[in-house]
């Protein structure tokens, strides 16, 4: 019989720290998978963030350089601004990217910085156990919204790729999930797109992935894959939030 | 390159593109603003040049993490509210032990303070200044000369440590003008950057970072944090000598207050010739010259310590000279330049009275 | 098409999502438990595997090999 499937070369044979089910860890094999067929592990440098995801450097076989909290795509900027021919991308969560990151997101985003951003929305903070993140949907009970979200003194969740697309460089941003074999498929899809524009030098790239948390959330992972189904796709719309042809 | 009329801030951001600095990242903060305004202008010029007006202070330190990490020769400048916010990005070089060259033209504080030279950051800048045990390498310029100087030297001791190094300058020395002279680069011979992230080929992949769970492991790169800068203490101190000699008292003050007290013991030198002060004038202010200071005190038993803030340098001169000596301070915060004239009054107030010549 | 797969039990932490939505009903969680504790996957060769790598797909560990004939 024919090998099909096996471990991606950019994904390092070692078992990941994750909690089962967790779709940080299906992300980084998406990428690590990309790496390997768009011949990209000898040119990618990756800036993971604070968060469970630090330590994708234990699993990517890539140069990678730890950032701040919050701080990734202004690194991202400073390697990509000396480096333009290598392939910089930066790896985020919700709260680095969209709390405590946002100027750095937005001002990387309009300046049209050519780098692209794997963004991991699971509506929550993961590593500092489950707290209310700037994505947390309304009424959505985390350890700091006991009582659920409440949107009137707490806002909303943000929709990072709407409130992008407002910007005149940013030229791909799609919103995807890794909750289903189809929705896999369109992520990687979608990463790869993100990594095209970037080689193609349109502008700032940006892909949100839903991914279950299902400690944080205190489901099993099957009904954290269908939670994103029924409920959290109804906040986060899938699809292609914007692209300008490349 | 000839001599010529110079703003300090100029002096540093030509003194930094001769230093092969192609980087650099900033946000507007008076009064230093001519220093990224110069950058702007003169990174233009050079190949691969990188200026960016970043969105915060915040930003801007972590694109010069990730332009150092790139490989290249970065620098960013700040006034003291926009240091603070630098700490963060600080103390991720630090502990990464990647080399860049950060700029305070430090101004009146706490707080938003004011717009006028001050030494108010002299704790933050020589302790460290963020979180985590660290300290930097902190070069206290006296002049638009020595701005320059520093700044080529600046750059040098941070490659060669792989540690961030702080010109800590103020106000006054930003915004005069003096005649300097930029020197060509003397290329030093520098460990080769087998650290920096430029895409694995041909080689294992590399990983920059400071996060170190391993309780052991991080006590291991704390006590090597420590080893590398004594290093530098033992190879990099330096600092300038003034009528020591002689002296029966030794004034000791860095930067603007150096000039003032400079002049200050000119003065009275000119009053009465009998009096004999020295100086101590630190030029490293991290790693500090405890040594001469402890050395003096075997011959001088009165030390003036003056400087433009309530007191932060005087500590140090008291540790280095344990215990030794009498220390004297004199300080003007919140901005104030005092003149020569008030500074001189205060230090014949302090020479001691045995020594006194008795002419007024 | 027949196919075969092959699972690294030390690396399964059991989330199930290869049961889930193996087309074929293949796979299944085990009674014994792995080094880390976990119950984890085991392959079921009398049922007609395809080799379609759903299960690699979803496979968060990257604890699959898929094989094809």
């Amino acid at each position: 019989m024919k090998k099909v499937y096996s471990r991606p070369k950019s994904l390092k044979k070692v078992p990941m720290h994750y909690c089962p089910g967790c779709g940080h860890s299906i992300i980084h094999r998406l990428i690590a998978e990309l790496l390997d067929e768009m011949s990209l592990r000898e040119t990618a440098i990756c800036v993971p963030p604070a968060g469970c995801a630090v330590l994708a450097y234990n699993y990517l076989d890539i140069d990678m350089v730890e950032a701040p909290h919050g701080r990734a795509t202004a690194v991202a900027t400073g390697i990509k601004r000396v480096r333009p021919d290598n392939m910089v991308f930066s790896y985020q969560g919700d709260g680095d990217l969209a709390a405590i990151g946002t100027a750095e997101t937005l001002h990387t985003a309009n300046r049209g910085e050519l780098i692209s951003v794997i963004f991991v929305n699971n509506a929550i903070y993961g590593m500092t156990g489950g707290q209310m993140a700037p994505t947390t949907l309304a009424g959505q009970i985390t350890t700091t919204s006991p009582s659920g979200r409440n949107t009137k003194t707490e806002g909303p969740p943000i929709r990072v790729c709407e409130l992008l697309s407002t910007l005149e460089n940013t030229t791909y941003l799609e919103r995807v999930a890794v909750n289903s074999p189809a929705n896999i498929k369109k992520t990687k899809k979608a990463i790869k797109k993100a990594f095209q524009h970037q080689q193609k030098k349109t502008g700032f790239s940006l892909v949100e992935i839903l991914s279950s948390c299902p400690t944080n959330w205190k489901m099993d992972p099957l009904k954290s894959c269908r939670w994103i189904d029924e409920i959290m796709v109804k906040e986060f719309p899938l699809g292609v939030i914007k692209e300008v042809k490349c | 390159m000839n001599k010529q009329l110079m703003y300090g801030t100029y002096a540093i951001g030509e003194a930094a593109i001769q230093a092969g600095c192609t980087c650099y990242f900033g946000y507007p903060i008076t009064p230093q603003n001519e220093l990224p305004e110069y950058m702007s202008r003169r990174l233009l010029e050079v190949p691969g040049g990188v200026f960016i007006q970043a969105e915060s202070e915040l930003a801007a330190i972590n694109m010069v993490l990730g332009a150092s990490v790139a490989g290249a020769r970065v620098m960013t400048s700040s006034s003291s509210p926009g240091i603070s916010l630098k700490q963060e990005g600080i103390s991720f070089l630090a502990g990464s032990e990647l080399p860049a060259v950060i700029v305070n033209i430090v101004r009146g504080g706490p707080g938003l303070g004011n717009i006028a030279p001050a030494q108010s950051d002299y704790f933050q800048a020589t302790r460290g200044g963020g979180h985590g045990d660290y300290k930097t390498i902190v070069l206290a310029p006296a002049s638009v000369q020595e701005m320059a100087d520093l700044t080529f030297l600046a750059f040098d001791l941070s490659d060669q440590y792989r540690m961030p190094a702080l010109i800590l300058g103020d106000g006054m020395l930003g915004q005069i003008m003096e005649p300097v002279v930029i020197p060509a680069r003397k290329k030093k011979k520098l460990p080769e950057k087998d650290y920096i992230l430029t895409g694995a080929r041909g080689r294992p992949a590399r990983l920059v970072k400071s996060l170190i769970l391993d309780t052991r492991q991080m006590e291991d790169h704390n006590w090597k944090l420590v080893r590398k800068f004594q290093r530098v203490k033992q190879n990099e101190t330096r600092w300038e000598s003034f009528l020591l000699e002689d002296a029966e008292m030794v004034v000791i003050a860095y930067g603007t207050a150096a000039r003032i007290a400079k002049g200050s013991i000119n003065r009275l030198k000119k009053e009465d010739p009998d009096i004999k002060i020295g100086m101590i004038r630190p030029i490293t202010l991290s790693p500090f010259p405890e040594k001469i200071i402890r050395e003096t005190a075997g011959k001088v038993s009165d030390f003036f310590v003056f400087e433009m803030s309530t007191g932060q340098m005087v500590e140090d001169v008291k540790l280095s000279l344990e215990g030794r000596g009498t220390v004297h301070f004199y300080g003007r915060p919140g901005g104030v330049s005092p003149t020569p004239a008030e500074v001189a009054r205060i230090m014949a107030r302090h020479y001691p009275q045995s020594k006194s010549t008795g002419k007024k | 098409m027949k196919g075969k797969i092959l699972i690294d039990k030390q690396f399964c932490k059991g989330c199930r999502y290869c049961v889930e939505f193996c087309p074929k009903g293949a796979i299944r969680l085990s009674t014994a438990l792995n080094s880390k504790g976990y119950s984890f996957a085991e392959f079921d060769e009398k049922k007609s595997c395809t080799g379609c790598a759903t299960c690699a797909l979803m496979c968060p560990e990257t604890a699959i090999e898929v094989y094809r004939e």
